[in-house]
């Protein structure tokens, strides 16, 4: 069976409550979110995340939404406040997470992640005055 | 009657220009969320420096620019920008509304969600376990400088019935704010569960400002438009509890399905049990639908009775932390980064400096993913080492960051480029504590008083 990140089939966004993070998967589509239901179970977020979370890992599903939602406990260093961390309140564990490889059926193969395209910034930073 | 209400602030700190986009679209209600988790911790420092702070202190620039609309009769505001002071808080808006020469507005504050000085009474009457862990209140690492519970929209609806034009809270669940003015102006009962959750799934999707229209976006977030001139969401709800999400109609960024649901599962636990104040909203049971033109309706949302219980989150002081940052260059950036780490943790060490705690991080290699980077052996071109650190005091914790300051001349070769905060100046730590308290022991304790100006 092929393999792609979930990069190439799913959005993200995570947050933080005390020292819990929760991280919501997003499929592009129904199709999508049936194979991340089948794949992407807690143990293996667990197990993806290792040291960086020290407790457990639970798993929800919003199929409204085509998203599963994971609740990572002892996610954050002990927490915003009192965390050592530069990702003190799990912003960017979305991110982390949609690293994870997992096997897809064939047909969707060849789903790839929109390439980011900045040329708009890249021309407001061209013409900003410098020495 | 549709009723327009706008999340106009998403934290302290937001920019109140915002606010301006979403009065020119009009809005019934502008509803301005100031308070995160440590947000009070914040502001107790303020108070414990003056006695009349304790509040958010950009309020009078975001009611400079909506109270005339407010006078005008064409709005109303609600705000948990009150923080620990919300009397404080109602001061500075009638002097604020004097300063620009309104009067006839009438201003209500909510108290009682600040148990600070009934915590140990409470924890005589009660058994306050930890939320996550279960733990007792006697393992509280230390005193609790703060215990605030999260209150629903029941005062706010009482400060509107007796006429209020600008509610001021302290802490209050962050959707409360926005349920209050549907409740009150839809007549929906207490008890009348699917409605409550219809109220606080739109107040979820409103709280976060610009993370409903297109802020915090992944997938194709580039495309957004204007960026910078990235609006803040309204919803415009029906009494039946049915709503779009929209956004004003000038702006930049963007209201889709995918936008509201981002922010959907934004720090949500269980998305079928969202525990509210007032009712246990079902997110799962909506159905969105995106109708284009930057407007998605939300239909079906089901909602279950209110537990008995309110959210306490209590602050406790947690040591003292300081921050080190170097760059370096190529060749060998990662293991320069490395070496000069631990050199560093070593010279602290000979010192006979006590630390507690060290996070060092390499950025540019793993300092965010950690082991979820799967290459982080490579050769980069540029790396930083950040070291972090925890003591049991501040002085100590200074100190351990001037040991960073030798390594100029004294550490792997090339590439000492500056030094990051924290060599001089630590930081307090405080630790977040939640737990559950029981409504019966709170709301006799909660009181709205509405001032006229």
């Amino acid at each position: 069976m092929p393999r792609l990140r979930l990069h190439d089939l799913c959005g993200y966004r995570s947050g933080d409550k005390g020292d819990i993070a929760n991280i919501a998967l997003l499929a592009d589509d129904a199709e999508v979110y049936d194979v991340i239901r089948r794949e992407v179970t807690a143990a293996r977020v667990r197990a993806h995340f290792d040291t960086l979370v020290t407790g457990e890992v639970e798993r929800y599903e919003a199929p409204n939404v085509l998203a599963l939602n994971f609740v990572l406990r002892g996610a954050l260093g002990g927490g915003g406040p009192r965390s050592l961390r530069s990702d003190a309140l799990g912003k960017t564990l979305g991110g982390s997470l949609v690293r994870l490889e997992i096997e897809v059926p064939a047909a969707l193969a060849a789903r790839r992640a929109p390439r980011a395209d900045v040329a708009w910034a890249v021309e407001i930073l061209e013409g900003l005055p410098r020495p | 009657m549709t009723l327009r209400v706008a999340g106009g602030q998403g934290f302290y700190g937001d920019t109140p220009r915002a606010v301006e986009g979403l009065l020119a679209d009009g809005v019934d209600y502008l509803c301005l969320e100031a308070l995160a988790e440590l947000t009070l911790a914040i502001l107790q420092k303020d108070r414990q420096k003056d006695e009349a702070r304790g509040f958010t202190r950009d309020l009078p620039v975001y009611l400079a620019a909506a109270l005339p609309e407010v006078a005008a009769g064409r709005t109303r505001i609600v705000t948990n920008a009150g923080g620990i002071n919300p009397t404080a808080a109602a001061r500075v808006a009638s002097q604020t509304a004097r300063d620009l020469g309104l009067s006839g507005i009438r201003v209500a504050t909510v108290l009682g969600d600040d148990l600070t000085g009934r915590l140990d009474d409470l924890a005589r009457q009660t058994a306050l376990r930890h939320l996550d862990t279960g733990a007792p209140f006697t393992d509280l690492p230390s005193p609790a400088l703060l215990a605030s519970a999260y209150l629903g929209a029941r005062p706010i609806v009482d400060a509107l019935a007796q006429g209020a034009d600008v509610v001021i809270t302290g802490r209050c669940a962050d959707a409360a704010l926005f349920l209050a003015p549907l409740v009150h102006e839809h007549g929906w009962a207490w008890d009348d569960w699917d409605r409550l959750a219809a109220g606080v799934l739109v107040g979820h999707l409103l709280e976060c400002s610009g993370q409903t229209a297109g802020g915090n976006l992944s997938r194709d977030w580039w495309t957004v438009p204007r960026p910078w001139d990235l609006p803040y969401p309204i919803a415009e709800v029906e009494a039946d509890g049915t709503a779009v999400i929209t956004k004003p109609r000038s702006s930049g960024g963007r209201v889709s399905f995918d936008t509201v649901r981002h922010q959907l599962l934004y720090e949500v636990h269980d998305p079928a049990r969202y525990l509210a104040p007032d009712v246990v909203a079902d997110f799962t049971s909506a159905t969105f639908e995106d109708l284009g033109d930057d407007r998605v309706h939300v239909t079906g949302v089901r909602g279950a009775p209110a537990t008995d219980t309110y959210k306490l989150l209590l602050c406790h002081h947690a040591g003292w932390a300081g921050e080190a940052r170097v760059a370096f260059s190529w060749p060998d950036a990662r293991e320069k980064a490395t070496a000069t780490a631990a050199i560093f943790t070593e010279r602290v060490a000979q010192a006979g400096l006590a630390v507690d705690e060290w996070c060092v991080e390499l950025w540019g290699v793993d300092a965010l993913g950690g082991p979820t980077v799967p290459d982080a052996d490579t050769d980069p071109p540029e790396v930083v080492a950040r070291v972090a650190w925890r003591c049991a005091d501040a002085l100590t914790a200074g100190l351990v960051g001037r040991e960073m300051v030798p390594l100029t001349l004294s550490a792997p070769p090339a590439g000492m480029t500056g030094m990051g905060r924290g060599a001089g100046r630590p930081t307090e730590l405080l630790g977040i504590w939640p737990t559950l308290v029981e409504k019966s022991l709170v709301d006799p304790h909660v009181s709205v008083h509405v001032e006229e100006i």
